[in-house]
């Protein structure tokens, strides 16, 4: 044997110093706790979850708005709309009406409380609607390949390459007689789907060679009942990061369509609509928009931190760089 | 790199076909009649439509008036705006103060953001990086045009140190507010996405092999770690762009910028369909060729690609 082979020269070997046996806690090591609960990556990213303030911070933040949605009469006895008085214009705040009047008379803590509602709706049914289509494409085009995948992610490329906001510009202008708050959440429902489904078309792409996959396949069950039952599930983790992140760039979305004109009607309660009515006293009456603005950009907030929390819990690599 | 450009231009064709097809689609398949549209509550003598609808080729089945529009645009004809000017005239006016805008905007933002994320990087869980991470996580929440109002009202109209609105031919000192403004929203994914690329090119092995052979960190972080963190930047310039088109649109209304952003925002608010069609098509078309050119360079930077 020739003597320049590392392992066996003798002062190599002090380099690969192995312990004996009996002093490693390999037994330790290689044991399985049976008794314990079995855990998986939700309960896992749960335990990492409560333990961040941000979590409790972010999720207190949103209950709030929850339920100042959907009971917004508990906060206000103010009618938003219907009992606004000229007289009152940009008037100044008073105990019943803490946040004073916007240009129409009307009571802006009042139009703040209603507007929750309406950010809130559009927020859930677009987020539904994003979900569900990129579920369905992702899904499809990632498991399936082939043809499938090229027609399901070409259709997709489509529909990505317009920036979802200006297609709701048009679908909104076109649509002028109709708005309500489900059609604006279609208008942008419609276009921001493509990046949930690509996420998910990648991580299906890497889950679906897994061993319990070929398992799955080999005790026999369909293909179809394979994809839900095992592939998706086990690929959702960063669909549902950036699931409730786009809650928060569709309530963003509708303010600033609102905000453009193309939005909801004035009649609704929209904090996009308050902000840019009172755009045009931004110089004399700054209050008025001061305050839509902070309720806006404090949900938009709590939804983000959210998501950034989830991130660091489900993705083991945001979580190693924190 | 040949094979791959032209790979990547037969790539666009189908979805610039299809994206200006869903925009005809859904503004000339939707309820309404353009024509009555346009009169208003008198209408013209049947003559008349029929007049309209044989120069505008309505009798025509969809797809047909597709071809026209399509052949239209291939021509460098987007139609005719509200006012009676045409597309073209009106682009050719503010086409170059957008690019100025945008352009100053994405300085801003790669500045800012790559200095902000590599410190941060480099100093991963300090307070500087903390600082950094939750003020990103604060920007990225707020709202385009509560940004813009925010500035214009407190360093505009309160301090006086920018004008709060652009003059006329907008000079490059009264772009810096607005551009400042749309550079938020890039600045703060910028800095995120540095900040995690320069920890992950921190540990890589290449980096460590370079610091142990002796040199200064001074050669290592620029040259080994920087260079390599930024290749995910670059690819985030393309998303970016769509970002920077609509949050043009916000801010140049707000501050009055005379750019395409604004005769789209001003269109928008008068109900100009048209003329809302034709830029929000011309804005998709620049979208999607600064994509093609950021894939290219893309590939340029990292030959990896080209291969794939």
């Amino acid at each position: 044997m020739p003597d320049n082979i590392p392992s066996t020269s003798p002062t190599r070997r002090l380099e690969h110093y192995v312990a004996p046996l009996e002093e490693t806690p390999l037994e330790e090591i290689d044991s399985l706790k049976t008794d314990g609960k079995p855990s998986n990556l939700w309960i896992d990213a749960w335990h990492d979850v409560r333990r961040r303030p941000m979590f409790w911070i972010s999720a207190a933040l949103i209950l709030l708005v929850v339920i100042v949605a959907l009971f917004p009469t508990w906060f206000t006895q103010v009618p938003p709309n219907s009992d606004c008085q000229l007289s009152n214009s940009n008037g100044a705040p008073s105990a019943e009406h803490p946040l004073g009047f916007t240009r129409q008379g009307c009571d802006v803590f009042s139009r703040i409380v209603h507007g929750a509602g309406t950010s809130l709706s559009v927020g859930i049914i677009v987020t539904l609607l994003v979900f569900t289509l990129g579920v369905l494409f992702g899904s499809f085009a990632g498991y399936y390949g082939g043809w499938i995948d090229s027609v399901l992610s070409r259709f997709g490329d489509i529909f990505f390459s317009i920036p979802y906001i200006l297609a709701a510009v048009v679908i909104m202008s076109v649509l002028a007689n109709y708005r309500n708050v489900w059609v604006i959440s279609l208008a942008i429902g419609l276009f921001a789907w493509p990046a949930t489904a690509r996420v998910l078309r990648s991580e299906i792409l890497r889950v679906k060679n897994a061993d319990f996959v070929t398992a799955a396949t080999a005790i026999g069950l369909s293909r179809f009942r394979i994809l839900w039952s095992h592939v998706v599930p086990n690929s959702i983790a960063p669909v549902i990061v950036i699931t409730t992140i786009s809650l928060a760039s569709a309530i963003v979305a509708e303010a600033t369509l609102s905000f453009l004109g193309v939005g909801l009607p004035s009649t609704f309660m929209s904090w996009g609509n308050d902000i840019a009515q009172a755009q045009t006293t931004l110089r004399t009456a700054p209050q008025v928009l001061v305050y839509p603005s902070i309720a806006l950009s404090l949900t938009v907030f709590s939804f983000i931190m959210l998501g950034e929390v989830v991130r660091d819990a489900l993705d083991p690599k945001a979580r190693a760089q924190r | 790199m040949l094979w791959y450009t032209g790979k990547r231009l037969l790539q666009v064709i189908p979805v610039l076909l299809g994206a200006t097809f869903l925009i005809y689609f859904m503004v000339f398949a939707m309820p309404g009649d353009p024509i009555a549209a346009l009169y208003g509550d008198r209408p013209p003598a049947p003559g008349v439509i029929e007049q309209i609808r044989e120069q505008y080729h309505l009798n025509d089945p969809l797809i047909v008036q597709y071809f026209y529009y399509l052949a239209g645009i291939f021509q460098g004809d987007f139609g005719v705006s509200y006012s009676g000017q045409p597309v073209n005239e009106i682009l050719a006016r503010t086409f170059p103060v957008t690019i100025r805008l945008a352009l100053l905007a994405i300085f801003f933002e790669m500045v800012a953001g790559i200095v902000i994320g590599l410190v941060s990087g480099l100093r991963k869980g300090g307070i500087f990086d903390a600082t950094g991470l939750g003020a990103s996580l604060v920007i990225i929440s707020l709202p385009i045009f509560v940004v813009g109002f925010a500035a214009q009202y407190f360093l505009g109209i309160q301090l006086g140190w920018f004008r709060p609105t652009v003059s006329s031919g907008a000079p490059i000192q009264d772009l810096i507010l607005p551009a400042l403004v749309l550079a938020t929203v890039g600045f703060a994914q910028i800095v995120r996405l540095t900040r995690s690329s320069v920890i992950e090119t921190s540990g890589l092995d290449f980096v460590r092999t370079a610091s142990s052979k002796g040199l200064t960190r001074r050669r290592v972080v620029p040259v080994h770690i920087l260079r390599n963190s930024l290749i995910p930047v670059v690819t985030y310039l393309g998303t970016d762009f769509g970002v920077l088109l609509v949050g043009a649109t916000v801010t140049e209304g707000i501050f009055n910028v005379p750019g395409v952003g604004r005769t789209l925002y001003q269109a928008v608010l008068r109900g100009e369909g048209p003329t809302v069609v034709s830029f929000v098509t011309i804005m998709v078309l620049m979208y999607l060729i600064v994509n093609l050119l950021i894939d290219l360079l893309y590939a340029v930077l990292d030959p990896r690609i080209r291969y794939a």
